[in-house]
């Protein structure tokens, strides 16, 4: 009786011990609310070389942004995890030198628009074999622009987890409506609806390597490969030349972009973060810039914390670059859009970011707020202050 | 010379990597440690891909998708 009573107690061991092996590998494979953002920007602009112009005028400027991501999972019958995200943007701005596209006009339809920007992705991460393959659908439109995007991407992760190689491809076919400076419209062509649209493709290859250096360190090496051709310049871009005469801006129909950069991130104790950033730009229209960012996350709390972050930006002008009244007409290629010169930019700002434990104000699935303003000053003098507000929902 | 020194400081910072574990990984999973842009930092990028000539390289836009350079 003692042998069946143990024999028993064994098998029921057993089964048990089975149940709780088969409860460990159940994955719900129902579909999650991974997290849901809110970021609200305000953007105010202000200097005095807007390429509408001619490189002369104001470029006060004012846009509020708001985007909403929607990130969701489920697992698959294999076990792989899908990864869904919806996202939905609109940006309403206000431009005082868009408004100069008829410089007799004190308020016109170009002084403000709107940009909705709605985009899907999907990615499938195989957790067992640390892969993942996935791809996206954007669209953007705007009056005068229209873009729709796609990208596909494959990430890999090393054998033991801590490096992870991934490779993106993205297109974008967008188009440009033809609006000319007022001015330079033929009498029978005043009405800026018949002026039609031209292409803008860009095609672009990205690849980064994300290592794991130590428990405190882990950095990330990135490179982009960027092919454009089509209509690169804006058409309501007024160019004077140094006989006075008024032209369109004129740019090459190509542009070869080759940015690579460098991410660090350093845990020092148990209250700083260092987050480093390094890019190194050039292209083919003879632009070459440098961008160095540091951003020192503090934690007051493990729930609080503030981030100071300064970030500085050089650049070297494009060769077809010159100020009002500075082309002439051998020059083939021509603008004056001060985005293009050679200038630095300081950047800086700071952040506060708050995710307590219950929930922001005791709302246990609203899981973090923060805010932040940077202030930008570029050596041509423009400047800009931006502040921005996230809400994240878990 | 300086392309000896990027290779140097690269050999020596793959030469340190430890093999850290799932469960030792508690700082580097952590939110502000996140190796790309923030969130919040979206709007910034944009304003900065609009005003600046250089993009990309950052896990964000390399150009195109909207009227900037």
């Amino acid at each position: 009786m003692k042998k069946v009573f143990l024999s028993a107690c064994t098998l029921l061991s057993l089964m048990k011990l089975q149940a709780q092996q088969k409860d460990s590998a159940f994955v719900p494979r129902k579909l999650h609310i991974d997290e849901i953002n809110l970021v609200s920007s305000y953007y105010h602009q202000d200097g005095n070389n807007s390429a509408v112009t001619g490189g002369i005028g104001t470029e006060k400027l004012t846009d509020i942004a708001n985007v909403l991501d929607i990130k969701l999972f489920r697992y698959d019958r294999k076990g792989r995890k899908n990864n869904f995200g919806l996202e939905m943007g609109i940006d309403h701005y206000t431009s005082a030198s868009s408004d100069k596209i008829d410089l007799k006009a004190n308020s016109s339809a170009s002084s403000a628009d709107t940009r909705f920007y709605p985009s899907v992705n999907w990615s499938r991460e195989n957790e067992t074999k640390g892969s993942t393959f996935g791809g996206g659908l954007s669209f953007s439109n705007e009056f005068d622009y229209q873009s729709i995007g796609v990208n596909v991407l494959y990430a890999q992760k090393t054998r033991n987890r801590n490096g992870e190689f991934t490779a993106r491809l993205q297109a974008y076919l967008d188009k440009v409506k033809m609006i000319a400076p007022y001015e330079l419209r033929s009498p029978s062509n005043e009405d800026v609806e018949d002026e039609g649209w031209k292409n803008r493709n860009s095609y672009s290859g990205s690849f980064s390597w994300t290592q794991v250096i130590n428990r405190n360190l882990q950095v990330a090496v990135l490179a982009d490969v960027v092919q454009q051709n089509g209509y690169l310049g804006l058409p309501f871009h007024r160019v004077y030349f140094t006989d006075g005469s008024v032209h369109q801006e004129n740019l090459p129909d190509s542009r070869f972009k080759i940015p690579v950069g460098l991410r660090a991130n350093y845990f020092l104790g148990d209250r700083f973060i260092f987050r480093a950033y390094y890019r190194y730009y050039s292209d083919n229209w003879g632009l070459s810039a440098h961008t160095a960012d540091l951003e020192v996350p503090v934690k007051i709390s493990p729930f609080l914390s503030i981030s100071p972050f300064y970030r500085f930006y050089s650049q070297h002008a494009v060769k077809y670059f010159a100020p009002y009244g500075g082309h002439t007409g051998k020059d083939e290629y021509y603008t004056s859009n001060y985005d293009l010169s050679t200038f630095n930019s300081n950047f800086l700002g700071a952040g506060i970011r708050w995710a307590p434990v219950n929930g922001v104000f005791g709302w246990q699935h609203f899981h973090m707020i923060e805010l932040r303003y940077g202030h930008y000053d570029r050596t041509n003098g423009l400047n800009s202050n931006i502040v921005s507000l996230h809400l994240q929902y878990k | 010379m300086k392309y000896i020194l990027c290779a140097a400081c690269t050999g020596l910072l793959v030469a340190s990597c430890v093999n850290v574990k799932e469960y030792q990984k508690q700082k580097l999973n952590d939110s502000e440690m996140v190796l790309g842009n923030r969130k919040i930092q979206k709007t910034e990028t944009s304003f900065q891909v609009y005003r600046e000539g250089a993009s990309g390289a950052n896990g964000g836009k390399t150009g195109g998708g909207c009227g900037c350079n």
